[in-house]
């Protein structure tokens, strides 16, 4: 048997190596192409609304074949992102991963910093968009405006008014941080697993209010059971519906009142500067597309493409803001 | 009479040659995806998903659907001829129809599980039919006090599924839920019981390592042992005459059978539940209401119905919220929801008005999924009968080597194979000192959904636990689930108080 | 079977020991307005694991449960023998996907254990060995894309991907 499982072995290491040479010498060397399927490392938990924006990424790439190798999507959503980020880590080098981000990109480091890792030494590909924030109460009550609801929160009290959002040190907790100090409002913070099931517990009128991104409230708003107040972003930035919600700078709170949530793809340290050209190759082409144009219109995100050099400036710009809004909520010291 | 018109519209859809193609296909594809150890519904919807492009969005939804229906009906198969559960739904019928495999009645156990799911399945799409809207509203009227109630209610109806050693039994149940919380704290937001601080941690110990390891591996080893590695796995045969009788005798279960649909359903619908809770009920209920409930566990035939009945009915009911409201009952109903945005459908209350064809054409496709996967499943029982007639000493390494793969699988890494093989080993040592193992495989299940409800009820009533009595839903479970589970102490104070005479009664 | 008890008893309480102290990283007690911190639920869960197994020790002083009154051994040599080849067989084969791959160590694995256990005839063994990681190839890489662990046997599929996919 062993003979039998020698020549087996020798037998594939030789088609093995006659194959892939054949496949060398047709390919032009200066492009680098992928030869295998690649991992798309999703930082966030399975049905969340960033897998399900990475799986409409990944389901554009198949669908008009933007890249040869399939995208294969993984969930790692661990420790709000600290198993994908140490195992993208771990991939220094690999040119076959990339990985989905969203701000647990900036604040899962900060407060675990034990995992050790340096978000600069990641090899930026591309930022798709940035999603957005607006306050929401359930439709049936007739909070309409930014001062009735300052109003009713203050007439309810901390204890009665209930907000929903997700885990503590995410980003609701931090809007929601950025909201109680701007109206020296308090109020009661619920965290739940995911955005959607904060969504669903405001309709259920078993939380007064949340900061939902556009994509989690947008079937309850359409069918007029949820209202926004206000958008957590600069005036002008959003166009189509979700455009002709105010923002906060519009209303008169100044422009501090911001906060968006950044849809990135990032690779692993190391990778050479053709593979990195391969993935912004493919990302473009996505974005470029009809269907991500109209999902960003669609989902109240803020296109924004920005690659290289830029995108990592981008990220430690965004590291030091959260690290000031985490230190401010008392997360960080 | 709107519904009966739209459902015939549905119904035109659903037999277009394409969908009713889509429908044999996906279910069976989903028959085999859901009886390997590992896959289940969840993974086929997901990795189905791109296939979908190619077909307009009704088609697609139809084929995912019919897939979800085959890997349901899927994962009793593996749960009676191998004993491990392919996915967490699937953990009841292991209890009885494991034994009955064992006993030489697989193919009565498979039949059972079939026609069990069907009903369930049959029964739940009515009631979708008629009552989707007002049912979603029942949903969102579950918050997380109801929630931890519901929970309460699933630990009550199992609390009799250990073993004579109530603190083996205890210990087994506390395990399980302190192995749930390994990962992240979603209160906090802060990583949670990283043993030895591997980041493998980080993301939790998944359902199915454990119960691969449980079920696979140590019941490997068990088996092994017990069959000092030469008997077959099964003396199983199947005849036409054997069917027959099998069926009679489980024409005798439809009381359960209805309960397990109509519970099944019920609990399916609220978010967040899923088809676990609602298959673990059901078996608990028909044990305790049996007259016979000692032979449960050991190969009573309406332990198998009991979950199937409801895990069938509640993959149905999980859809309504998902259609509805836009929030998944199910991991597996959260992919298809990705799946209807890729689509450009939004799901939400307005579906069911903007999207009337693609609903009811839905709907009519659940019927014929469930009918098709009936077929399809009768079908290929002699098949699995002649794998279970396989020498022993073949089909083990072959299980091991599935297991291994199926342990990889669902997280793709290497840590939960070691965990896995762990859990096997110890779990087969434990298990030969008459440690019962089920409720750990269970509790890991509920844990995750009991924990933080509690917590996020006791939240928002700032440390009151008055919140779980005093809103009219979550009282009245919880009042339930507190009598059942003082049930066993009632039981036992009789039975004292009859057996008085003779002191050499077991307790 | 009597020592086996004791010394199961002793490393789940050791396990449970282990539980608590990790808990204890997070906040164990009730905080006001609020509920159990996030430690709580596990920790009191250890607790009460570790008052089932000294129950199950008091058990064994006494002599009262089945399992520490049985003179039976807790595992034959016969046994013994079964559970080590087949434990030590696993632990290897999945020690060896980290270095050989899946599809080289599932084979060896299979051989193993269908030769020197099952003694089965060489082509049958063969046979299996071969379609086993065939039919997991096609399954999961191919029709599920679900890439399993190759080691630096890697190389080796780059052209059946390029064939298949």
């Amino acid at each position: 048997m062993k003979k039998l499982g020698i020549s087996i072995l020798s037998l594939s290491v030789a088609a093995g190596i006659g194959l892939g040479s054949f496949v060398d010498a047709t390919s032009a060397k200066a492009e680098w192409q992928p030869r295998k399927p690649i991992e798309f490392v999703i930082m966030a938990g399975k049905g969340g609304g960033a897998d399900r924006l990475a799986r409409f990424i990944q389901s554009l790439i198949e669908k008009n074949k933007f890249s040869p190798k399939p995208f294969i999507p993984i969930n790692k959503g661990g420790g709000s992102g600290a198993e994908a980020l140490t195992y993208l880590k771990s991939k220094a080098g690999d040119p076959h991963v990339v990985m989905a981000t969203l701000n647990s990109l900036y604040t899962t480091p900060l407060r675990n910093p034990g995992i050790g890792v340096d978000i600069q030494t990641f090899t930026p590909i591309t930022r798709m968009a940035e999603d957005t924030f607006q306050l929401w109460v359930n439709s049936e009550t007739n909070i309409k405006t930014v001062e009735d609801y300052v109003a009713a929160v203050k007439k309810a009290g901390p204890q009665a008014w209930k907000m929903g959002g997700t885990g503590k040190g995410a980003e609701d907790s931090l809007v929601t941080a950025m909201l109680s100090k701007k109206f020296g409002i308090e109020m009661t913070y619920i965290p739940y697993k995911g955005g959607g099931t904060v969504a669903k517990e405001l309709i259920g009128n078993q939380i007064n209010s949340t900061v939902n991104n556009p994509s989690e409230q947008v079937g309850f708003w359409d069918a007029g059971r949820s209202r926004p107040l206000a958008s957590f972003t600069p005036k002008g930035k959003l166009t189509g519906k979700f455009g002709q919600i105010p923002t906060f700078e519009e209303l008169g709170y100044g422009d501090n009142m911001a906060y968006y949530m950044q849809r990135s793809v990032i690779a692993p340290a190391d990778i050479p500067v053709e593979v990195q050209a391969f993935y912004e190759g493919v990302f473009e082409k996505v974005y470029k597309s009809a269907e991500w144009q109209k999902y960003m219109q669609d989902k109240g995100l803020i296109p924004g493409w920005l690659t290289g050099v830029e995108l990592t400036r981008y990220f430690v710009a965004e590291r030091e803001k959260h690290r000031e809004l985490l230190k401010a909520s008392g997360e960080i010291k | 009479m709107e519904i009966l018109n739209l459902l015939v519209g549905g119904f035109a859809v659903a037999f277009e040659p394409l969908n009713l193609g889509l429908v044999i296909f996906g279910c069976t594809v989903g028959l085999f995806i859901g009886a390997m150890p590992g896959l289940g519904s969840v993974n086929g919807v997901a990795i189905l998903l791109p296939m979908t492009f190619l077909v307009p969005p009704t088609s697609a939804v139809i084929f995912l659907a019919a897939i979800y229906y085959g890997a349901m009906y899927g994962g009793a198969i593996s749960s009676i001829m191998l004993g491990i559960p392919g996915a967490s739904t699937a953990v009841a019928t292991t209890f009885d129809g494991r034994p009955l495999a064992l006993k030489g009645h697989a193919d009565k156990a498979l039949i059972a599980a079939a026609v069990a799911s069907f009903v369930g399945g049959t029964i739940s799409v009515i009631l979708f039919t008629a009552f989707a809207p007002p049912l979603a509203e029942v949903a969102l009227a579950f918050g997380p006090p109801e929630g931890f109630a519901l929970m309460i209610m699933a630990f009550a109806t199992f609390v009799g599924l250990g073993g004579d050693d109530v603190a083996k039994t205890l210990f087994s149940i506390c395990i399980g839920l302190a192995l749930s919380a390994v990962g992240l704290d979603i209160i906090s937001g802060e990583p949670r019981l990283i043993f030895f601080d591997l980041p493998g941690f980080f993301h939790g110990i998944n359902f199915l390592v454990l119960a691969i390891g449980i079920y696979g591996i140590g019941e490997m080893l068990w088996t092994v042992e017990v069959s000092k590695g030469n008997v077959e796995m099964s003396k199983a045969t199947v005849s036409v005459a054997r069917l027959i009788t099998a069926l009679k005798e489980i024409s005798k279960t439809w009381k359960t059978m209805l309960m397990g649909s109509f519970l099944g359903y019920f609990v399916g619908i609220l978010p967040a539940a899923g088809a676990t809770p609602g298959a673990l009920m059901a078996y608990g209920i028909a044990k305790s209401t049996a007259k016979d409930p000692d032979s449960f566990g050991k190969g009573n035939i309406a332990g198998v119905v009991a979950p199937e009945s409801a895990n069938n009915a509640a993959s149905t009911g999980s859809m309504l919220p998902m259609l509805t409201l836009g929030i998944p009952g199910s991991p597996t109903t959260a992919i298809l929801l990705g799946g209807m945005v890729i689509w450009g459908l939004e799901p939400g209350p307005l579906l069911f008005i903007n999207h009337t064809e693609f609903v009811w054409g839905l709907i009519a496709s659940l019927y014929a999924a469930n009918l098709f996967a009936l077929l399809i499943n009768i079908a290929f029982i002699p098949a699995f009968i002649m794998v279970l007639k396989m020498p022993f000493t073949i089909l083990a390494p072959i299980i091991f080597s599935l297991c291994v793969v199926g342990g990889y699988v669902p997280t793709q890494d290497m840590h939960d194979v070691w965990l896995m093989l762990i859990f096997g080993i110890v779990g087969y040592l434990m298990r030969k000192l008459d440690y019962p193992l089920a409720p750990a495989v269970l509790a890991i299940v509920l844990g995750p959904i009991a924990e933080p409800a509690m917590r996020q009820s006791l939240i928002g009533s700032h440390g009151d636990v008055m919140i779980f009595f005093n809103r009219p839903i979550a009282g009245t479970i919880m009042v339930i689930a507190i009598l059942l589970l003082l049930m066993p102490v009632f039981k036992m104070i009789r039975d004292r108080y009859k057996s008085k005479p003779g002191p050499g009664q077991p307790v | 079977m009597r020592t086996a008890e004791l010394v199961m008893a002793l490393c789940l309480a050791a396990f449970s020991a282990y539980l608590m102290i990790k808990s204890a990283e997070l906040p164990i007690g009730w905080i006001p307005g609020e509920g159990p911190g996030g430690g709580a639920f596990p920790f009191w869960l250890g607790a009460v694991m570790m008052l089932c197994c000294a129950s199950t020790l008091y058990k064994w002083y006494r002599r009262s449960s089945p399992q520490s009154l049985s003179s039976e051994p807790y595992m034959d040599k016969d046994t013994l023998r079964m559970f080590i080849t087949i434990g030590g067989s696993l632990t290897v084969m999945i020690g060896a996907i980290h270095f050989i791959g899946v599809y080289f160590s599932l084979p060896l694995f299979l051989m193993f254990y269908l030769r020197f256990l099952g003694r089965h005839s060489w082509p049958l063994v063969a046979g299996v060995a071969i379609i086993t990681p065939v039919f997991t190839f096609f399954f999961f890489e191919i029709a599920l894309l679900k890439t399993l662990p190759k080691g630096f046997t890697e190389p080796l599929f780059y052209p059946l991907y390029d064939i298949f996919l």
